[in-house]
């Protein structure tokens, strides 16, 4: 489904280069459940980001079910996003001032649906993340918990083939972290591709593959 | 994204930053209203002329002693007076085929006196058919008798203002006042109406035109107004009016001719300018409210970077973004607009209320032209913040660092 071969990325920092990603290469079949680990700065959000196409890579290549993305338009690679890729991030980034259901019901506007595909798609989503009854209610209303779940049913409202999770529970506790991360992994076993950065090891330790960076670097790429 | 959807989601926006939404919504009102209220200042004093000029009727031809070289503009009120325009010169003119009437006038300044008032006002001396060719009609009395172009009775008609300030309620018919030297017995009173052609027929006594060569002991006239019949040409007219005098002025016709055609399309033509120029100026407060409009957006892109690069990375390409940004600026414009017009159109209509003599009226073109350039101000202003937000790296704007 992915393939990385010699993914480059550099960036300036203060003046100076720094290798972000330094000759990736990973391949990912569909269906996966893959955990990254590595300490912080080793490249792992770069990683996802080009594997969600947010970033550009300076050299190699990506290709995303067999097609090539490099040379892409911004408008090619929204509409790519839109249709393949679901992301959550960290620190939710649900917009405050529209309520749980708008927010979920974004991606839905973006790929200019119906209203009435809109209504069944969010309804279904807010019932399997389990909150159906906090549809109308501001993000600020929410536990961190719900707030992340909210995030996780927004991200997953188009039926995405790949899901990127970028320390999804690193803002949580650990109760609500187990809970969110025992929903994507409902979701994996659904069949979605689960990419999963984490700092957490007794969390990564539940993925089937494990890949761990170092300075930009793929160490190790397990597989139980 | 799909326009409802657009129009929902920045509708949420503005509702959301209620303060910011109004004073932008104020700044395009202000604009758009001074826009109408000025234009129909503008456009009212192009009706009032276009009023005044046709209650004198359109086949009015004013001769006036002297040729003024100015073409267009405004008409020569008092030209140079080469030769005189004499009462013989008048009634020659009088008698040209296509015209029906004409009356010859003598003006001056005379003292007016009744017991202890007295005051100077214009006098002006003609014929019977000044009132009819003026369109002028009597509250009380009649005009000047028949003769008055051959005989120097005593008699006068007095505007409605002097009238009151002379006699008060009383009815001044017989009654005998001075005007200079000489005794007239009032025999009729002007019904009250407002200025006309630069001179205020309130304030004016009206003798016979033999009366007033006594007067002013002078045989020139100040003007002739001629009634053009409508059945002939005006151009026709003119020419035989100005063969006429050269033929009578050893070969000069030293005289200007004013239509009312000619003088209402040069008055129209200044005012429509003046207008165009006035909202031209108003328009400059639709582009103060761009400014802001850029200004407010710049902030609005700027705190708003987070939810640009999540509206990115859930898939809205540059472009979707671009157009949220100048959709919001576009709606705030076509409110703001609607607003001003009513607020524009409200303060004519109150304003008509309090000055009814005034046709006030926003012209035609003032709310095309407002709605055109607050939506244009809009669109161009919110070009650039829009075009920031569309090129943020998603990345980069939620990690929330800047630029
Ligand atoms: N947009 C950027 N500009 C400059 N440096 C960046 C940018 N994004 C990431 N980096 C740098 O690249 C390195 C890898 O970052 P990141 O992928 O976020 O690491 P991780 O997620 O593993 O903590 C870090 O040193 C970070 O400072
Ligand atoms: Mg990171």
């Amino acid at each position: 489904m992915i393939e990385l071969q010699q993914l480059d990325k550099t960036y300036l920092l203060g003046g100076k280069p720094l290798h972000a990603l330094d000759q990736v290469d990973l391949s990912i079949e569909a269906g996966e459940y893959i955990a990254i680990t590595g300490p912080s700065g080793s490249g792992k959000s770069t990683l996802l980001n080009m594997v969600g196409l947010l970033d550009r890579p300076d050299q190699g290549r990506y290709l995303l079910n067999g097609q090539a993305t490099e040379q892409l338009t911004e408008e090619q690679r929204a509409a790519l996003r839109r249709a393949h890729i679901g992301f959550i991030f960290q620190a939710f980034h649900l917009i405050p001032r529209l309520s749980c259901y708008e927010n979920i019901e974004l991606p839905l506007l973006l790929a200019e649906r119906s209203r009435a595909e809109r209504r069944q798609r969010v309804d279904r989503v807010l019932a399997q993340v389990g909150l159906a009854k906090q549809a109308g209610q501001r993000p600020n209303q929410l536990s961190g918990g719900q707030m992340q779940r909210v995030a996780i049913a927004r991200a997953i409202v188009l039926q995405p083939a790949l899901l990127l999770a970028d320390e999804p529970t690193g803002n949580l506790d650990q109760k609500s972290g187990r809970e969110v991360i025992e929903l994507l992994e409902a979701l994996n076993r659904d069949g979605m591709t689960l990419l999963l950065v984490t700092h957490d090891p007794t969390l990564s330790d539940r993925a089937r593959r494990r890949l761990q960076m170092v300075d930009g670097r793929i160490v190790s790429d397990t597989t139980l | 994204m799909k326009l409802v959807d657009q129009l929902h989601f920045n509708l949420q926006l503005l509702r959301r930053h209620r303060l910011r939404t109004g004073l932008l919504l104020l700044s395009i009102t202000v604009g758009v209203a001074s826009v109408i209220m000025l234009t129909s200042l503008g456009e009212g004093a192009r009706r009032y002329v276009e009023q005044e000029f046709s209650s004198l009727g359109n086949q009015l031809l004013i001769v006036l002693p002297g040729r003024t070289e100015t073409t267009g503009g405004a008409p020569p009120i008092y030209g140079t007076t080469p030769r005189d325009l004499t009462i013989a010169d008048a009634e020659a003119l009088g008698q040209l085929p296509g015209i029906s009437r004409f009356a010859p006038i003598i003006a001056g300044t005379g003292r007016v006196s009744y017991r202890s008032f007295a005051r100077d006002v214009i006098t002006i001396g003609t014929n019977a058919d000044f009132f009819p060719v003026r369109r002028l009609s009597l509250s009380l009395g009649q005009g000047l008798p028949a003769d008055a172009a051959s005989l120097a009775a005593p008699v006068c008609v007095l505007g409605a203002r002097l009238k009151r300030e002379l006699f008060g309620n009383a009815n001044p018919i017989n009654q005998w006042l001075r005007i200079g030297d000489y005794r007239y017995r009032v025999v009729g009173v002007l019904a009250e109406r407002g200025e006309s052609l630069g001179l205020d027929m309130r304030d004016m006594a009206i003798i016979p035109l033999r009366s007033a060569e006594a007067l002013f002991n002078s045989p020139g006239l100040f003007r002739v107004l001629l009634e053009m019949k409508p059945q002939v040409s005006q151009e026709l007219i003119k020419d035989r009016v100005r063969q006429t005098i050269r033929r009578r002025h050893e070969g000069e016709d030293d005289v200007t001719l004013i239509s009312q055609d000619s003088v209402l399309s040069a008055f129209n033509e200044i005012l429509t300018t003046l207008t165009a120029a006035v909202a031209a100026i108003a328009s400059i407060s639709l582009i103060v409210a761009g400014v802001l409009i850029m200004n407010i957006s710049l902030i609005s892109v700027s705190q708003r970077r987070a939810e640009i690069g999540l509206l990115k990375a859930l898939g809205a390409s540059g472009a979707a973004v671009r157009q949220l940004f100048i959709g919001e600026a576009l709606m705030l414009a076509a409110v703001g607009t609607l607003i001003g017009i009513a607020v524009g159109e409200a303060v004519v209509a109150l304003a008509l209320r309090l000055f009814p003599d005034f046709p006030l009226a926003a012209p035609w073109w003032a709310e095309l032209a407002a709605a055109l350039i607050a939506i244009g101000c809009g669109l161009l202003f919110s070009w650039y913040p829009a075009n920031k937000a569309a090129g943020l790296d998603p990345v980069r704007a939620m990690r929330g660092e800047p630029r």
